[in-house]
């Protein structure tokens, strides 16, 4: 799959921070986070609820709800322009335009009072400056992108006569309607059944493919992610712990929160039993997720973490290359990596 | 008692809601929700419902509590029918099967503290004083692995793995025999689910409970039950143990379904053979087979006839013409 | 870094209230918040300290009459003048602030506590006592509030008790159909199935289950029916029906003095029509404060 992937770099995030000052202190949902992503690349971002991961989103397409957020610092730059310096006026136009957004619930996404395919016309009329007629036309023809069966017909009806799975199917065709150079998919299948679910990663690893959109795919299932990521970053509390390709990061985790992830989740055909009754106990991560008003000083890991010593309660560690390629913020994970079993 | 009755026996249970229209509210179909499905749970044992939305897998744990009324089919509780009994004489086997939801935000009252939450039900069946109580309380805090010490604060004051075990642990105040699992795990990060999955193992064996675990996500029901019930639009279209049902999956909606699990692996990408078409609506179903339009080997006798779920040689139960 | 970044912290988090502790730093901070709302709150304090201490705070007796004033101007014996009866102007309205929140308060509890029983039970029960409950509630909304009241008032005869019964009735629909929509969704919800599978009694779960999960919204609802049910009161007495004499009611202080005395002796119009005025702004600014504050559903 690789040779698909071209170095032209299309987005590039630095240093982005994102805080929301409440009624509870200061949440640092997003802390110094910076990546790239490639043409044509897909970019996983995994994590847990509540380690920033949405809000990165957020924050690259200047949704961030202000009060209480504030993006406070970096540079989101897309082919050249900082998303973050432009006028509002500016960003609308990039929106929807040059970079998309789908979200994990089409139904509170797409407006029920229109049909679709009026509403995948809106986009082009408003961004490409199409006609009307020009633009319907075009809307039918992407709703046969995305495979959704009958086109023509179901660009006549309403949100609520589409299945879940075709609902999401018309997101992407109104994200993708024109063009655009980033695509950010916010758990696009988490609500879905998983033959549906799918269906629908085949669809967004195929107009990837034939568009050379760069992706971006938020998602707390790491199946999904080894599925369709070429290089994958992982957050935990805010910050980026580690990053590598995808084959790399599931062979040879570096941090022990992701070594922790692999061991917790159950997978088909390797619970392994001596009878029916005898289960194989999960690996836990011991406690919970920290608030982010309240992180812990040093790693936010730490008190998690089966290895921490005192200088990981001291100091936050350097998010640092230790392998070629794979990058990892842990003072001990250069002692040599657990390969799970 | 050398062959004691199955702790839940359930026997072409049917549930089928009306669609009411109009000002007339005139009766238009039913959704059949549940259509005829059997099975027992031994004790100490995991049977697992999986399916996709819509395939009555719900439906049918509420049924079995009777927090839903069946329309047709028999339920029995040790050898007990508890199908038509009235609300009154319902009480003593409240007693013995409980409930623990998806979400656990909203399986709690918001304006009880968590003590309260999991002391209502011993309250309500007159166990145990005030003292005794809070005794058992915390007991029962300690067991599913809370802090004593939260058990005057809110729901809202716990996270959502927190919330999950007091769910827990108001199901077990009441020393049930079984517990309806409705997705227990599927709202909870992936670290937490490892949690609520081990605490559950540990109190079957403990309690010798037996669960239903109702679930959408197969990885996490090959780690748990015993046995795998797979429900496709309100019928069981394959029963088996579930090592035999992973290794070797019969029906193909099973063998969809299995195909469609994300694997946790990069090395593992598949060129997958990927099920086209939706999950049919439940209130016209496809007649025969109800998975014949989305079925890659299905024929003319699969459009016409329904198929029954019989044993095949090794004990395992599958409805298809074909297998 | 091309952003520029607040340096200061800490103010941007006592803007967001992270520094409001206690009691009286929580209040401050709302009211920093909701500036009208606690202008609205301070209104409604002011007139319930003045209901409450009206014998303290009124420098005479409100019912004892004197010739040698009537209809005094404003002066520094008679603050707000006087009327016909050499009544002070001012100790009849502090006087008048008692009747009309005692009026007001009781009538939207008793309104209250039968709209959220009729509520409750039509949305957990179901079935024809719903149906048959609704239909009254359509009938009883379908007429105007101070029709009804009227109708009532001039039925039962005029007196205080039947005045707030007049006015308690006609809130009952609007309090029973919030509280029904919400027990409705309520009944829906997994924990009240929890407490079904646990074997409790219907009653013990629209009691302790149901109901205390529909209070936030029966107090926004009940605030914003305040203003309502004073402006009731006021013209229920306005037209001679509401509490009789010798009450002071700020209603009936402006019907008598205003078709005789509004050219000859204005204040007699003026400070009662006011005091209305001022008291039922206040419960309105309250009313959409606390709107904002505990049903963020509603907010426009």
């Amino acid at each position: 799959m690789d040779q698909q992937v071209n170095t032209q770099d299309v987005l590039k995030v630095n240093g982005l921070t994102t805080y929301f000052f409440t009624r509870r202190g200061v949440v640092k949902a997003v802390d110094d986070v910076s990546f790239t992503v490639r043409a044509g690349e897909t970019l996983a971002i995994v994590g847990e609820s509540g380690c920033g991961k949405s809000i990165t989103a957020l924050s690259l397409m200047r949704l961030i709800p202000s009060p209480p957020g504030r993006t406070i610092a970096g540079t989101v730059m897309l082919d050249g322009t900082d998303l973050l310096q432009l006028s509002e006026p500016k960003m609308r136009q990039m929106r929807g335009n040059k970079i998309s957004m789908i979200f994990q619930e089409p139904m509170t996404a797409l407006n029920p009072l229109l049909t679709i395919g009026r509403q995948v016309a809106e986009t082009l009329i408003l961004h490409q400056n199409m006609s009307r007629q020009a633009a319907q036309a075009r809307a039918v023809e992407m709703l046969k992108f995305v495979k959704i069966p009958e086109a023509e017909q179901r660009a006549r009806e309403y949100p609520h006569q589409l299945s879940g799975g075709m609902r999401q199917r018309a997101m992407i065709a109104m994200a993708l309607a024109c063009n655009p150079r980033v695509l950010i998919c916010d758990e696009p299948t988490t609500a879905l059944d998983v033959t549906i679910q799918a269906q629908i990663l085949e669809l967004i690893v195929e107009l990837q493919r034939n568009f050379g959109t760069a992706v971006i795919l938020i998602t707390h299932d790491l199946g999904v992610v080894a599925e369709t990521a070429h290089r994958v970053i992982v957050m935990y509390a805010g910050r980026k712990v580690e990053e590598a390709s995808a084959e790399e990061l599931f062979h040879r985790p570096l941090h022990p929160y992701m070594n922790g992830l692999l061991g917790s989740i159950p997978r088909v055909g390797l619970t392994k039993r001596a009878t029916a009754s005898e289960h194989v106990a999960l690996q836990e991560i011991p406690g919970i997720v920290p608030a982010l008003n309240d992180l812990p000083i040093g790693c936010a890991f730490a008190p998690r973490c089966p290895n921490a010593g005192d200088k990981c309660r001291a100091a936050i560690p350097p998010f640092e290359e230790k392998l070629p390629g794979h990058f990892a913020a842990c003072w001990h994970s250069d002692v040599g990596a657990k390969v799970p079993t | 008692m050398s062959n004691p009755p199955p702790v839940i026996e359930v026997t072409d249970l049917k549930k089928h809601f009306p669609i009411r229209k109009g000002l007339l509210r005139r009766l238009v179909g039913h959704v059949h929700a549940v259509d005829g499905v059997s099975f027992s749970i031994g004790q100490a044992e995991t049977i697992a419902v999986v399916g996709e939305s819509g395939c009555g897998k719900s439906t049918v744990g509420r049924t079995i509590l009777r927090l839903i009324q069946p329309t047709a089919g028999t339920i029995k509780v040790n050898g007990t029918d508890i199908t038509t009994l009235s609300r009154h004489e319902m009480r003593p086997y409240r007693r013995q099967m409980q409930i623990v939801f998806q979400d656990p935000f909203a399986s709690l009252n918001p304006r009880m503290r968590a003590d309260d939450i999991v002391g209502e039900p011993l309250m309500v069946h007159g166990i145990a004083n005030k003292k005794e109580r809070a005794e058992q309380v915390a007991e029962l805090f300690v067991r599913v692995g809370l802090r004593p010490q939260q058990a005057r604060n809110f729901p809202h004051e716990f996270s959502g793995g927190q919330r999950q075990r007091i769910s827990i642990a108001r199901a077990l105040a009441l020393n049930p025999k079984f517990i309806v699992a409705d997705e227990p795990v599927s709202a909870l990060d992936v670290s937490i689910q490892a949690q609520v999955l081990n605490l559950m193992v540990r109190l079957q064996r403990s309690e010798g409970l037996s669960y239903l675990f109702i679930s959408h996500n197969l990885a996490v029901v090959e780690h748990i039950a015993h046995r795998v019930a797979v429900m496709y639009l309100g019928r069981i279209v394959e029963f088996a143990d579930t090592a035999d049902l992973f290794a070797n999956p019969q029906h193909p909606y099973t063998e969809a379904l299995l195909a469609a699990i994300p694997v946790p692996d990069p090395a593992m990408k598949r060129t997958r053979h990927i099920m086209q078409g939706d999950v049919p609506s439940p209130i016209n179903p496809p007649l025969g087979c109800h998975f014949h339009p989305r079925c890659p080997i299905a024929t003319e006798r699969c459009r016409v006839e329904v198929p029954l779920l019989k044993p095949g040689a090794d004990g395992r139960m599958v409805a298809c013409h074909l297998r | 870094m091309s952003v520029t970044v607040p340096l200061d912290h800490n103010a941007e988090l006592r803007r967001a209230g992270a520094f409001a502790h206690g009691f009286f730093g929580q209040a401050r901070f709302l009211a920093r918040r909701y500036p009208l709302g606690a202008a609205g709150a301070i209104i409604l304090i002011f007139f319930i300290l003045c209901g409450i201490f009206a014998e303290w705070v009124a420098p005479m007796d409100p019912l004892t009459t004197n010739a040698k004033y009537s209809l005094a101007a404003p002066s520094a014996r008679n603050w707000m003048g006087a009327d016909m009866m050499g009544r002070d102007e001012f100790s009849r309205i502090v006087h008048g602030a008692r009747i009309s929140l005692m009026v007001a308060i009781s009538a939207t509890g008793l309104g209250a506590i039968f709209g959220v029983s009729i509520g409750l039970a039509s949305g957990y029960i179901g079935g024809w006592f719903d149906l048959v409950f609704q239909r009254v509630v359509d009938v009883l909304q379908s007429l105007p509030l101070l029709v009804m009241a009227l109708v009532i008032t001039a039925a039962l005869g005029p007196s205080l008790e039947n005045t707030i019964i007049a006015i308690a009735l006609p809130l009952i629909p609007s309090v029973s159909r919030v509280i029904r929509s919400n027990t409705l969704s309520l009944r829906e919800m997994p924990f009240v199935e929890a407490a079904q599978a646990a074997g409790m009694s219907e009653w013990r779960i629209a009691i302790r289950h149901v109901l205390p999960n529909t209070l936030a919204p029966l107090i926004v609802l009940a605030t914003a029916q305040l203003g309502s049910t004073i402006l009731t009161e006021a013209s229920l007495s306005f037209l001679g029906l509401g509490v009789p004499e010798p009450h002071p009611s700020w209603g009936r202080m402006l019907s008598e003095s205003a078709a005789e005395y509004v050219r000859t002796a204005p204040w007699l119009v003026i400070f009662p029509g006011l005091a209305i005025s001022l008291i039922v702004f206040g419960t309105n600014l309250l009313g959409d404060a606390m709107r904002d504050l505990l049903d963020p559903r509603q907010r426009s």
